[in-house]
């Protein structure tokens, strides 16, 4: 077990916000275990932090009252937690069957030429990670990609290719 | 951003290219809530349970198992509290409704969930939505705050007394947390790794609770039964599969996208007719009638109603109404081999017979499309998904199996052409 005391230093080497520990403990609030906030808590963290490595998990893990292996086997679980840096944009291409029936993976070839990366690698400059996804409820707007938060549908490698050029 | 309304409308969806529905003012200009507000302050929950069971609703989210049925299960004395899930983890390939109903009818699925949450005494439902999808998370989001501010949710719901309270839980990318006990351990902050069951979740569920889950159109399609009643549903559909359903059809036709039919409307009619068929003057070689984890059925065989009880007597099902629709160019081994690896690559990986299961199949469909198949692949690629089939926690690994055998039971001599010869025979196909 982790003493009292540990646990506070733990929860004070989390450098997040205090405006993101507050919305985590607000987010306890709503489960009857404060543990289900859990998910929502490392997606905040991320977004901050850019990804929870195994330091950050001790932090959320003090937070949590958990162990931080129980943190990081939920951050390797899921697709979207990430335990190291990511890139500045998630870029990920479906390649599912209906998208891979239209041109999926082709498109991912052809941003994996744009980008000199392969899918599963970062560019250089920290820019873009690229990446090919599983099914993503698009499948009318074939081929398609996530680019963070956003989806953009019915694509070619042209217009695919002006939307990453078009990231900061 | 959002989804354009489906290209044939129903009951569910007739008021989805109005964008004033999503939100609440245009909600309730359309009577929305009213049921809801009935059905607390005038019907006891037996009554309402009664009226979904005799409408014949059955789960969308790919099961078809009887909602009225479900709700049942739950406990009526209980010493403390239960709860509510509605899954919105669409995850399955091929499959964009749930999208479209969170994007579109956000109040009405939440009136959906009030109803259910009085009809089985839930004070709280979780709103679990996949991780990837950002914008029909905020869609609800802004519907439960808007709902919550005019008291249609809350402490005191629309003045009945009736306290109930939704919160919206966002997925972080893991197919499995779609299988219900999955998405209970994930609400809970934990791998979402299925479990056993007995005890079910109406004895057990989220947080040691009693607890029902529904997919998100089940739910919406509730304000609708009992605003109509449950013979009106009944005339919808087939007599063991009543109602209209959100098929969505993707791949080589036409149109793409979502329509919202009658059960039992004919695979062939949905494709052709509806969607279109295939572009470019092109032959159509098979079509996958219910999502990734369906069977696929080959074209001669698209004369057949969309109903689970004419779908089972050609070996497949309706799951989750994701019609996948596949051109004369398509190699069928390709198919496997995308399939395979979803499935591999999406198992939780607790039962021994899905973890390595799944990796064989995809890696013998990956050699035998790479024409460096062995004698003997075909045979064990065959003889696998009979021993993942019921031997696990969860049906995942059942999906993973029926695939491949819809696959080499329809399309076995393409698999032999590419073992024969080393290499594909369809160089048409699209790229892997």
């Amino acid at each position: 077990m982790v003493s009292a005391a540990a646990a506070d230093k733990d929860v004070s080497i989390l450098p997040i916000s205090e405006e993101t520990r507050a919305r985590i403990v607000a987010e306890m609030e709503k489960f009857p275990s404060k543990r289900g906030a859990l998910l929502g808590a490392l997606r905040m963290v991320q977004a901050e932090l850019g990804c929870i490595a195994p330091e950050t998990a001790r932090g959320v893990a003090a937070l949590f009252d958990i162990r931080p292996v129980e943190v990081m086997e939920v951050v390797h679980f899921y697709t979207m937690l990430y335990d190291r840096p990511h890139g500045r944009h998630q870029v990920f291409v479906c390649t599912n069957l209906s998208c891979s029936l239209r041109g999926g993976r082709s498109l991912l070839r052809a941003l994996e030429e744009h980008l000199g990366v392969h899918a599963g690698e970062t560019t250089a400059d920290g820019r873009i990670h690229l990446g090919h996804e599983e099914c993503l409820g698009a499948c009318a707007g074939a081929p398609m990609m996530r680019v963070d938060e956003a989806y953009h549908e019915g694509l070619d490698a042209e217009s695919a290719r002006q939307i990453l050029d078009g990231l900061d | 951003m959002a989804l354009p309304p489906p290209y044939v409308t129903g009951p569910l969806t007739e008021h989805f290219a109005d964008e004033a529905f999503a939100g609440v003012d245009g909600y309730v200009a359309r009577g929305g809530y009213e049921v809801a507000r009935r059905a607390i302050a005038e019907r006891t929950p037996a009554e309402v349970i009664e009226i979904v069971k005799d409408s014949g609703l059955q789960g969308r989210g790919g099961a078809g198992f009887s909602t009225g049925l479900k709700w049942s299960f739950m406990p009526t004395e209980r010493s403390g509290p239960s709860y509510l899930v509605c899954n919105a983890d669409e995850s399955e390939p091929g499959s964009f409704k749930d999208r479209l109903l969170m994007e579109r009818g956000p109040h009405q699925a939440l009136e959906g969930i009030l109803i259910a949450a009085w009809a089985t005494g839930a004070e709280k439902t979780f709103l679990y939505v996949r991780g990837e999808y950002a914008y029909p998370a905020n869609c609800m989001e802004r519907a439960i705050g808007e709902a919550t501010s005019r008291g249609y949710l809350g402490e005191n719901v629309m003045g009945t007394g009736f306290r109930h309270e939704v919160v919206l839980v966002r997925g972080a990318g893991a197919y499995i947390c779609g299988e219900e006990t999955g998405l209970l351990e994930s609400l809970e902050g934990k791998k979402g790794q299925p479990r056993k069951k007995p005890p079910f979740p109406a004895q057990v569920g989220a947080f040691g609770r009693p607890t029902t889950v529904n997919n998100l159109e089940t739910y919406s399609h509730v304000p609708n039964i009992l605003r109509n009643g449950a013979d009106w549903f009944r005339g919808f559909g087939t007599e063991k599969s009543p109602g209209t359903m959100l098929f969505g059809v993707s791949g080589h036709v036409v149109r793409p996208g979502l329509y919202e039919l009658p059960l039992g409307t004919r695979l062939d009619e949905i494709v052709f007719e509806h969607a279109g068929g295939v572009p470019g003057g092109r032959k159509l070689k098979g079509v996958i009638p219910g999502g990734a984890s369906m069977p696929i059925l080959p074209a001669g065989q698209l004369d057949v109603p969309m109903a689970n009880e004419f779908l089972r007597e050609r070996h497949t099902s309706l799951g989750t109404g994701g019609v996948m629709v596949m051109d004369e160019t398509t190699c069928m081994v390709r198919v496997a081999c995308v399939v395979a690896w979803f499935f591999r690559h999406e198992s939780c990986g607790q039962c021994t017979q899905c973890r390595e299961g799944t990796g064989w199949l995809h890696r013998i469909a990956q050699r035998i499309e790479r024409g460096a198949g062995e004698a003997g692949d075909l045979e064990v690629l065959a003889d696998i998904p009979g021993k993942m089939e019921g031997a696990t926690i969860c049906a995942f690994a059942d999906a993973a199996a029926w695939p491949i055998q819809g696959l080499l039971r329809h399309f076995r001599p393409e698999f032999e052409q590419h073992l024969a010869a080393h290499a594909c025979p369809l160089p048409e196909s699209f790229e892997l």
